[in-house]
């Protein structure tokens, strides 16, 4: 809480107007982070939703498009997006300690992975959509006893992981814009609330990822014994 | 500002402190931003009312005379679409709310004065969509987006207009984010949660429904749009998708949105009942918790909007058990509100003639809303024009009852100059005579069985539906008259002192209008909201 005396103790260039101190104005920022991502809760809670009654209602539907799920590729970029959040964990903690270069390169590699992550996720899409006709509507080709139920399946997985991809792509371009900003020197020990945000966002992305990754991939595998 | 009526300059404040049109379009003052929210609304406020007018001409008749069917459902349509998500749910939050909220707590200003800009940008982006959508020829889902019939069947623009709400939508979330992180972390030293103005604990319950509602009206919209352009099946009954999936997520966020529109409405009643009963608020606590109560409730509710839609039957009574728990504090609210007054000394000044018909109505839409939150007489009055009467009582008779008292209260703080009394208490009387004989008779229409959404009706409805036109033309003279003498006072207005009411609270502790910074230091609070116990008798101009 601020002080009642109007003298201003110390001259922080990054301290805005209408706070009283520096630690007021971090506390705000990252208070202001884990709300915004509440609301990505809800965002997301939603499809969430819905998919856990579908997968009540058409339980061998599900379990017949989870087996189209490219396993290999759905744990590789797990593994991908654990790497990135390692590294962005790491970056934060190189902005705190003053560490510039490293931060820059740490953010460099998070870029990198979550290129990655976005690539792989294209060559999966490009397997479901042009080659298998497994994207909904008109043109969905499935052969099997459920046809109509898997289409909804596919509807999820496309609205699922096409909405946390949009995420991931968002995600890119705020690291890039920190990195930018990091390289310049914009942040250090005495400023790095927008590492720290955009690394709190980042690991909201991935955590979504962590429970999409057994929803759409793993539920088959329970029963192949 | 006409320096010719004002002898002495006027001190530098914030409407004076910067000229020209980029002063305003990238301010980041908190109480700019409430102002080019007020004009944006009250933009919208006409628009939607320009529907409202057409559809009470079209029904003055039973024959569908005036517009054919569909019009008619996209008049209806687009009423609800505009009054609801450009007018009510940013009205008092974003233009009351983002004035009020960094004064009463002794702050600068709001946590992220920047955000807040961007929140009225989406909402004058999403405001464009709407326009677009009503110019190029309207939509006619209703105001629910209902599937199939907004995925299938119809082929107005459903993806414009529901792209209108989803990014309006995002202006409320940003708002109400930063309303919370503001009431949390900018509050004065001594400014306690159990001192904050029943007002703040108002908007900080209202900012939660929005921080958790919104975003999940925003998904649903967003499936719709999706089911639209690339045929996703989500809510395909085809498939075997369940259209009562939307419903479900459409209402658990439109349910709470009703609360988002009448919340911050009873903070703007207790500080007006308050000031004019020139007494403490009764039950603080309780006035306050209930806030929250009504907050939290408001999301375990929201299958009452479907009992007739084929939910389970012990779905539904649970549903109806917990709709009728809102009502204890609400009662809580409009009892204490009463016992306030009581043995208060009462001034009938225009904010709480306001007061008097928020209560009032308010009671009457609380009442009629344990009727349809009763199975059995849910089930008869479904989609007639008393569930019409009943929700436009909360919302016109509740929520903009409290927002004209608020802004008729605050006008002082927000201008510098005083409205016309006379004028104002006027416009309150007719207002709440014009609001009585629109929509009472609908009450009756409904228990009568006159559906909704229909351009015809049996002649037999006449008489009261001519009843509830002639109601609406005296509202709108009664909306009007207000728009008139405050653009009228702006230059030609007595100037105001900086507490024209001996009210209580920091915002009347500084200069009308404010400066930039609010505070020329950071206050220091050492008393509880509401001290008029301890206040002189202040010169009070009536």
């Amino acid at each position: 809480m601020s002080d009642s005396t109007p003298a201003v103790v110390e001259h922080n260039p990054d301290l805005r107007h209408h706070f009283a101190n520096m630690e007021q104005q971090t506390e705000t920022a990252v208070m202001g982070m884990w709300v915004f991502l509440i609301t990505e809760i809800m965002f997301f809670g939603g499809m969430f939703a819905g998919y856990v009654i579908y997968r009540h209602l058409y339980y061998s539907a599900w379990l017949e498009g989870s087996q189209r799920m490219d396993f290999w590729w759905g744990t590789i970029n797990t593994v991908v997006l654990l790497c990135s959040s390692l590294t962005m964990a790491l970056a934060v903690r190189a902005t705190q300690l003053g560490h510039r270069k490293s931060t820059v390169t740490l953010l460099i590699i998070t870029i990198l992975f979550g290129l990655a992550f976005l690539g792989i996720k294209g060559i999966e899409y490009w397997g479901h959509i042009v080659t298998e006709h497994q994207f909904p509507g008109p043109g969905f080709r499935f052969a099997g006893p459920n046809t109509s139920q898997v289409e909804i399946f596919f509807s999820f997985y496309f609205a699922m992981t096409g909405f946390h991809a949009l995420h991931m792509i968002i995600g890119v371009a705020l690291v890039s814009f920190i990195a930018y900003y990091a390289w310049k020197g914009r942040y250090g020990a005495h400023y790095y609330t927008p590492v720290e945000n955009t690394g709190l966002y980042w690991h909201f992305v991935d955590i979504v990822w962590i429970y999409l990754y057994p929803l759409f991939y793993l539920i088959s595998h329970v029963h192949r014994k | 500002m006409a320096s010719t009526l004002v002898a002495a300059p006027e001190r530098e404040n914030y409407l004076n402190n910067e000229y020209g049109i980029s002063s305003w379009l990238f301010t980041t003052d908190h109480k700019r931003i409430a102002l080019l929210y007020l004009v944006t609304i009250t933009f919208f406020f006409f628009i939607g009312g320009f529907f409202a007018l057409l559809i009470r001409l079209e029904l003055l008749t039973p024959e569908g005379d005036l517009v054919l069917a569909d019009t008619y459902n996209k008049l209806f349509t687009m009423h609800g679409q505009v009054m609801i998500f450009f007018f009510l749910i940013p009205a008092v939050p974003a233009v009351l709310g983002n004035f009020l909220i960094p004064i009463m707590i002794g702050a600068k200003d709001l946590a992220f004065p920047r955000i807040n800009l961007l929140s009225w940008y989406l909402l004058v982006i999403g405001g464009c969509f709407m326009t677009y959508t009503i110019l190029s020829g309207g939509v006619d889902t209703g105001w629910t987006f209902y599937t199939p019939l907004s995925t299938h069947f119809l082929d107005t623009h459903v993806i414009a207009a529901a792209l209108a709400i989803f990014i309006a939508g995002f202006s409320s979330i940003l708002t109400g984010l930063n309303f919370i992180v503001t009431i949390h972390r900018m509050r004065a030293p001594g400014m306690t949660w159990s001192r904050l103005p029943l007002f703040v604990w108002a908007n900080y319950a209202t900012a939660i429904i929005q921080v958790l509602g919104t975003p999940v009206l925003a998904i649903s919209l967003m499936l719709v749009a999706l089911e639209r352009i690339f045929h996703l099946g989500i809510f395909d009954p085809r498939l075997g998708g369940d259209p009562l999936l939307f419903q479900h997520l459409f209402w658990f966020y439109s349910h709470p949105a009703v609360y988002i529109m009448i919340l911050p409405g009873m903070g703007v009643i207790s500080e007006i009942v308050t000031c004019f009963s020139h007494k403490r608020i009764f039950g603080y606590q309780f006035m306050a918790l209930a806030l929250i109560a009504i907050a939290v409730l408001g999301f375990l509710v929201w299958a009452h909007h479907m009992f007739v839609a084929g939910i389970s039957l012990y779905a539904a009574m649970v549903f109806s058990l917990l709709s009728y728990f809102v009502a204890v504090p609400s009662a809580i609210k409009v009892f204490n509100w009463t016992a306030t007054m009581f043995k208060g000394s009462i001034t009938y000044s225009t904010p709480m003639l306001y007061a008097f018909g928020f209560i009032g109505l308010f009671t009457m839409g609380g009442m009629t809303g344990l009727f349809v939150a009763a199975l059995g007489i849910d089930v008869h009055v479904t989609d007639t024009y008393f569930v019409v009467a009943h929700f436009h009582y909360i919302m016109v008779g509740g929520m903009v009852m409290a927002y004209m008292g608020g802004l008729h209260f605050w006008w002082p703080k927000l201008s510098g100059r005083m409205y016309p009394e006379n004028w104002g208490r006027l416009a309150a009387l007719i207002i709440f005579i014009g609001f009585n004989l629109t929509f009472f008779p609908q009450f009756v229409l409904g228990w009568l069985g006159m559906p909704r959404r229909y351009w015809q009706y049996s002649p037999e409805f006449q008489v009261l539906n001519v009843l509830s036109t002639a109601g609406a033309t005296i509202l709108a003279v009664g909306y009007l008259l207000p728009m008139v003498y405050f653009l009228w006072s702006m230059r030609y207005g007595k100037p105001a002192s900086d507490n024209p009411w001996g009210a209580a609270g920091l915002e009347w502790m500084i200069s009308s209008p404010p400066t930039t910074f609010n505070f020329d230091q950071t206050p220091t609070v050492t008393w509880e909201a509401y001290n008029y116990d301890e206040l002189q008798e202040a010169p009070v101009e009536r």
